[in-house]
């Protein structure tokens, strides 16, 4: 391997929607295990993994949360597969204001997938752990990186070019005038 | 803080249009459980024995598992009770799919429904949020469509919908309860349409608590691959095609044909390929790793699932073949009927015309051909039109209505409940008595935990016996080794036998687990996940109650005791507990009868199945014993007779 090159671990679940039944017990396990204490309570809606049906579509689609976004989708697609047709909310994984999905009901604070991570790790996420027809499956990958790639300069002005549309050249000089004297002292 | 219960019941009167959350006695919960246990003592307590099934005062009890909500794999089925106008006893009924659960999380153990409503409507339940409903947009829809078109209205696809069909709406006896696929039969739906209520859309959000749950947890995980991997749990009848059991054995029409060499190689071909082409998938129920429903997807027809011997029934009544099921199955459970009673009660009516006690004129407009006639008189029935208003109360009711010798015709029903088309050659003590005393109804809620049948070898039945894990008793094991002919069986071990099948039930028809891996399916390959040896423990590290073994199967016959006296006093007596007179060819009243006479003994009841004083204070129940002495139901100071 070249000596630049470093590797990193993916973790996958895969989703077989043909083979899913609609049973819902990796919402049920999902919600256990983040439960605080751990397996304290059992509460499907605080899940991070759902499974989107649609009994008379034989629709079934589980998808995990992912990440939070403030803002609406505007317009959302139709895919037709098989037939059959599904909305783009069947399978986007968003926090969004959108829907009710992956949203703490009490708090209304965005829930998100953390593949289960604890100490000592899980031989494989608890929703896997529990499907049993295997329409989830855990895939560790392996994907090589540059340990050694530095970003360039355009992306380094892109970067810094948002934060200065968002906040101001002033504020975002000022920070960086702050920073440069704490990394000094 | 109660564990696994929520501690609180809906109670709802449609009359006044009520809505009460109100707490329920832990102490209760201990007692009976929840599901059947739980209603059994409200409809003790609250309703009057005397009160009509069509009267206001008439409860209708939607209630959880005790284990719905917890992590335990396969507690979903909810289960329904109130009196049912066929048999004037205890309706009892239960129906897979997500209901239960969902409602635990909305904060509720049950929902108490008396009174009824001026017009159609239904009950919205989102947690604390309870409305009664307008539902005249929904008058005269199908189930599942109502389901869909409740879910469009509240934006909400994970709302959880129990609804009736047209059946229900029209008061039809053998309107079932639908949800998901699954359907709640045996005399509930049509107390549902006579409650006006339309349909319950329930979602929840909140947290189910457990007393122990680390170790819940885990027993959750090894049941789990326990149930997806032992093919001793769930429907065989999903993967298994060949149906020559069914077939070949039970009896067709209005349950009076035997077709011994029906099946064939070709046929099950033919068959296999006629499911596999039209099914989209098979799906389950609310966290269960078996897949036992079958989704069809039927030419010119809704979506529709079924399991189990529901893929039998229309065409073997109408002479007919699997297409003719898949063609009329979904138009009926969207209708919202029982598929095990209404088959029958068609080809009786049908059989009636045969024999010239009815005649062309009572059929109006109806087509010639089988298939024809079953559509026409399935809608007749739905919508109590012409002949159909008399068929819509059944079998029983319909041939004493007809007279003029159609009760003649009504072979195939106890207590006036339509049975599975069995008939066969000699006598099966067990079966006579779980026939006889059950009061589910149906064989498949009463049979289970003993196998059905010897095996030829005592190698077999050493090496069957070493497996079982099942057993609540070494005894079993023993009847198991000695057991060499079907219907041969010493009479103490049948007592027991039967016994142990029905306190399965009563367990699973509590906590809410389903038969499939617990009390129904152990006799076909004794490898099942839930039983007396492992519930207490699940029992207890979920409720925090302490349970035991003894104090499980007490529980149960506590259960079984209590749902006995509720129907005693409605009218049940000794003289309703006979099977089908033409069940069995061979046949011997004397014999019978004894053998009913040391089964009411064992189970500690007079010779009129009435259980005893006794018998009742030894099952805590001492309160039933006072009301059935001051009704003079039973005698002060009676004893167990021998």
């Amino acid at each position: 391997m070249n000596a630049s090159l470093s590797a990193k671990i993916v973790k996958e679940i895969r989703v077989d929607i043909d083979k899913c039944t609609g049973c819902r017990a990796c919402e049920m396990a999902c919600s256990a295990f983040h439960a605080i204490p751990r397996y304290s309570s059992v509460n499907p809606s605080k899940a991070r993994i759902r499974v989107v049906s649609d009994e008379l579509n034989d629709e079934y689609v589980p998808i995990r949360a992912g990440d939070y976004t403030p803002s609406e989708c505007n317009g959302r697609h139709i895919y037709t597969i098989a037939g059959k047709q599904y909305s783009e909310c069947s399978f986007c994984g968003a926090s969004c204001p959108s829907r009710d999905y992956f949203v703490e009901p009490d708090s209304g604070l965005p829930l998100k997938c953390d593949m289960c991570e604890c100490v000592p790790p899980l031989e494989e996420p608890m929703c896997v752990q529990v499907c049993g027809t295997d329409a989830l499956t855990y895939v560790e990958r392996e994907v090589e990186r540059d340990a050694k790639r530095q970003p360039t300069r355009g992306e380094m002005e892109e970067g810094i070019e948002s934060l200065v549309k968002k906040y101001g050249m002033q504020a975002v000089m000022k920070t960086l005038a702050q920073m440069s004297k704490g990394a000094k002292s | 803080m109660r564990y696994a219960d929520t501690g609180f019941d809906l109670e709802i009167d449609l009359t006044r249009g009520s809505i009460e959350k109100v707490a329920n006695d832990a102490k209760t919960s201990e007692m009976y459980l929840g599901g059947q246990g739980a209603a059994a003592k409200l409809l003790w307590d609250r309703v009057p024995p005397d009160t009509d099934p069509f009267s206001p005062d008439n409860l209708l009890i939607f209630s959880t598992g005790i284990l719905h909500g917890t992590p335990v794999p396969s507690a979903n089925r909810t289960c329904v009770n109130c009196f049912s106008p066929q048999t004037n006893l205890m309706s009892h009924s239960l129906f897979g799919g997500f209901f239960g659960p969902e409602l635990k999380h909305a904060g509720y153990d049950k929902i108490i429904l008396r009174g009824k409503a001026p017009d159609l409507v239904y009950l919205y339940i989102d947690n604390d949020k309870v409305e009664i409903r307008d539902a005249t947009h929904l008058r005269g829809m199908g189930t599942a469509e109502t389901g869909d078109v409740l879910k469009k209205e509240l934006k909400d696809q994970k709302v959880q919908v129990a609804a009736i069909g047209l059946a229900g709406e029209n008061r039809v006896y053998m309107a079932s309860i639908d949800h998901n696929h699954a359907s709640a039969a045996r005399g509930v739906g049509v107390v549902m349409g006579d409650k006006r209520l339309k349909a319950i859309a329930v979602r929840g959000t909140k947290d189910v608590n457990l007393a122990r749950p680390a170790e819940l947890f885990d027993i959750a995980l090894k049941m789990n691959r326990k149930i997806a991997e032992s093919s001793g749990c769930g429907d065989w009848m999903a993967v298994d095609e060949d149906d020559s059991f069914h077939h070949n054995h039970f009896s067709w029409g209005n349950a009076r044909v035997r077709r011994k060499n029906f099946w064939s190689k070709e046929l099950q071909e033919r068959w296999t390929r006629w499911k596999y082409d039209h099914m989209d998938r098979q799906t389950g129920c609310y966290n269960c790793p078996k897949k036992c429903r079958n989704v069809i997807n039927w030419p010119g027809r809704k979506r529709f699932g079924y399991k189990c011997f529901g893929k039998d029934t229309y065409h073997m009544a109408a002479f007919l073949e699997l297409d003719f099921t898949y063609e009329i199955l979904g138009v009926a459970q969207e209708y919202g009927v029982d598929s095990y009673a209404t088959p029958q009660v068609i080809a009786f009516a049908l059989e009636l015309l045969e024999a010239g006690i009815l005649h062309e004129s009572d059929f109006p407009g109806m087509p010639a051909d089988t298939k024809g006639r079953f559509f026409h008189l399935l809608d007749k029935i739905v919508r109590r039109e012409g002949i159909g208003d008399i068929l819509a109360d059944g079998v029983s009711r319909a041939a004493q209505r007809i007279g003029n010798g159609a009760e003649k015709y009504d072979h195939n029903t106890v207590k006036k409940f339509e049975q599975l088309p069995i008939k066969l050659g000699k006598l099966n003590p067990a079966f006579f008595l779980m026939i006889a005393t059950g009061e589910k109804m149906s064989i498949t809620q009463i049979e289970g935990s003993f196998p059905q049948d010897p095996l030829p070898t005592p190698g077999e039945r050493q090496e069957f016996v070493n497996k079982w894990a099942a057993v609540p008793d070494e005894k079993f094991k023993k009847y198991f080794l000695e057991w060499e002919k079907r219907n041969d069986m010493p009479v103490q071990a049948t007592c027991d036998i039967v016994e142990w099948n029905e306190a399965m039930h009563y367990i699973d028809d509590s906590t809410g687990i389903c038969g499939f891996v617990s009390s129904f399916r152990g006799q076909f390959g004794g490898d099942i996940a839930y039983h007396m040896n492992n519930l207490p423990q699940i029992l207890s590290a979920a409720t925090g109650f302490e349970m035991s073994k003894d104090k499980l199967w007490k529980t149960a016959q506590r259960i079984r005791n209590l749902v006995r006296a509720i129907n005693v006093r409605r009218g049940l007596r000794r003289k309703s507990e006979r099977p089908p007179e033409d069940h069995w060819a061979i046949r011997n009243e004397e014999y019978e009868q004894g053998l009913l006479s040391k089964y009411y003994a064992f189970k500690g009841w007079n010779m009129d199945g009435i259980p005893t004083r006794e018998k009742l204070e030894s099952l805590d129940l001492g309160y039933v014993a006072d009301d059935l002495e001051k009704r003079e139901i039973l005698k002060v100071e009676e004893k167990v007779s021998a």
